[in-house]
């Protein structure tokens, strides 16, 4: 972990889908140095052997019946976009002209 | 403790408004329009609401008087005033979680833990604030506004679920709802004088609980007595089919079974909760607390849980790398805050998550996107898991020779405003006691336990086996039935 901890904000930030300010970034950086240096303490346990745990208890594969159920109404679904038009959500254009 | 007759009908114990409406001394009506009045006398110095609506409340505890004028009543919670964090989802009402990005949300539709309040006849009043997607522990990081603690306007009620705990406090509702993901239930009910219990991970249904971290989030009830968390719990707790991590296990009477629990008890006392860090007024009622236990015919039993030193961190990068994943899901498209700047689609992720989110929340973001990338996985996220089993393997030993573990809830007291803001690592250490907790998924609970010098609450925290919520209600009613914290009021 010890050298593995150096922060690139703008990858991370760029993975996360997050427009940063300069300063912003800046400020981030530093603090989440700080945090980091204090997770290292984590390199000091002997985790040898041990089952890595996802979740307090082990209630795996829930099944539920497969059967068709009611579900939002347009809507319903619609209620808090952004934008909407004809039962559908309105986004940017993905696709140029050319 | 005897109740004292004068105490306004606003600060009544769930319980004995339940009483009282049973009686017919008492109408819904008059115990919703008593919190209301409140609520309009203090709320613009506590702020503990983020939405209200006084004639869908009012409408509400009319529904529930005509019922028990007709015999109908739905059960001991019928009528009774229960406000809720603003994570919750409630049909028709807003859902801002405390932040920018879902100002303007209203949830189509009800989570498990709303329908069953509906189901059991309460009175839904009011949304209560929070620190932005239950990410805090001072309600500093609500998007709306910070909500003051009743005790010391100038201090913090402590956080997430601050607005949970100060409408308790200030007398604004009967009883409320919190989450706690890390403490965020049992650290603003430490610092501001009431009872919050975060239930056993799989206890009550996360279904419509807006995610943060969703193997340590739990729901929590808050009331100003042990008696009133266990009315709550008993409305809420119970197998979810919505909820793939919901336990299916009977959900016991709890107020039945509190009182059939009596003790005495092995009680454990971690000797890493009373270490350095800890304030010497809170660690002086929590001895006292130890001594009355040991007064009652308890074994005091010192044990060691020797990994909890690496809890905080451990915490902080399972939470941060779950949150960096629930939180993907804000991206401007089906809901929730849409940059008006955007260039293109990508962009427009980009810019409605910067605009949307608070800073502490990109943090998270940030850390958890970087605790999971490519290359940083195995060294933190894989081995803070590996950390995980041994921290709950060190409870599972403790709890072979001792029922429940005491510790204090808080190391501090409530601070001031602003004191830790600029100090993200100052404030993750604000929930050093009450971490290992969620990640090991045991059930814990706060009780006032005594007050400093100048007047701020201090919390008593037990912490018990999976599913043994009725033995931690019944040994805090012990203590709080010889004790008469829970009592007092601020001064507003």
């Amino acid at each position: 972990m010890s050298d593995t901890s150096h922060l690139d904000i703008d990858y991370v930030a760029q993975l996360a889908r997050l427009a940063l300010g300069d300063a912003e970034k800046e400020r981030i950086a530093k603090q989440l140095g700080d945090v980091l240096g204090y997770v290292r303490q984590l390199e000091a346990v002997n985790i040898e052997g041990v089952e890595p745990m996802a979740h307090a208890f082990d209630v795996v594969n829930v099944w539920q019946a497969d059967e068709p159920r009611a579900g939002l109404s347009v809507d319903d679904a619609l209620r808090n976009a952004p934008a909407s038009r004809d039962h559908m959500f309105v986004v940017p254009k993905v696709v140029d002209d050319a | 403790m005897p109740h004292t007759m004068s105490e306004p009908l606003h600060f009544l114990a769930a319980t004995d408004v339940s009483a009282r409406l049973a009686a017919g001394t008492l109408t819904s009506e008059q115990i919703t329009q008593a919190v209301i009045d409140r609520t309009r006398a203090v709320e613009d110095r506590v702020q503990a609401f983020t939405h209200r609506d006084e004639a869908d409340a009012l409408a509400q505890a009319r529904a529930s008087d005509a019922r028990r004028s007709s015999g109908a009543s739905l059960g001991p919670l019928d009528g009774v005033p229960v406000s809720l964090k603003d994570v919750l989802a409630c049909a028709g009402q807003p859902l801002t979680c405390g932040s920018r990005m879902l100002a303007n949300f209203v949830s189509p539709y009800d989570s498990t833990v709303v329908a069953r309040l509906r189901a059991a006849g309460a009175v839904l009043w009011g949304r209560l604030n929070m620190d932005e997607f239950a990410m805090g522990s001072s309600t500093e990081n609500s998007a709306m506004h910070p909500t003051a603690n009743p005790w010391d306007l100038e201090r913090i009620p402590g956080g997430s679920s601050g607005g949970s705990a100060a409408a308790l406090a200030a007398g604004e509702s009967i009883l409320t709802i919190g989450s706690d993901t890390g403490g965020s239930v049992r650290q603003p009910a430490a610092l501001c004088g009431v009872v919050g219990l975060k239930p056993t991970y799989g206890r009550v249904s996360r279904f419509g609980l807006v995610a943060y971290a969703s193997s340590l989030d739990q729901v929590g009830p808050m009331g100003r007595s042990v008696d009133d968390v266990a009315l709550l719990l008993g409305a809420v707790a119970g197998h979810d089919e919505r909820d793939s991590t919901s336990v299916d296990r009977p959900v016991p009477d709890y107020a039945a079974a509190m009182r059939e629990n009596v003790g005495p008890w092995r009680v454990g006392l971690p000797r890493e909760y009373f270490g350095d860090g800890l304030n010497p007024e809170v660690r002086a009622s929590v001895e006292r607390a130890v001594a009355f236990y040991r007064e009652q015919g308890c074994e005091i039993v010192d044990v060691s849980l020797p990994n909890t030193g690496y809890a905080v961190a451990t915490y902080y990068i399972i939470a941060t790398a779950e949150a960096s994943s629930n939180l993907a899901r804000y991206d401007g498209v089906r809901y929730g805050h849409r940059s008006a700047k955007a260039n293109g689609a990508i962009d427009l992720y980009f810019q409605s998550r910067a605009e949307g989110f608070g800073e502490e929340v990109k943090r998270r973001i940030i850390l958890g996107t970087y605790v999971l990338s490519s290359g940083y996985y195995d060294a933190y996220y894989l081995r803070a898991q590996k950390v995980r089993t041994l921290i709950r393997n060190d409870f599972m030993r403790a709890f072979e020779r001792v029922d429940f573990l005491l510790t204090p809830t808080s190391p501090v007291p409530a601070f001031k405003k602003g004191e830790r803001t600029a100090d993200p690592l100052a404030m993750y250490l604000a929930d050093i006691y009450t971490i290992s907790a969620n990640l090991a998924g045991l059930p814990g609970l706060s009780l006032p336990c005594g007050f400093t010098e100048c007047g701020l609450p201090i919390g008593l925290q037990l912490l018990g086996k999976p599913f043994d919520e009725p033995r931690l209600l019944a040994a805090a009613r012990r203590y709080e039935q010889a004790h008469d914290w829970h009592l007092r009021r601020p001064t507003l």
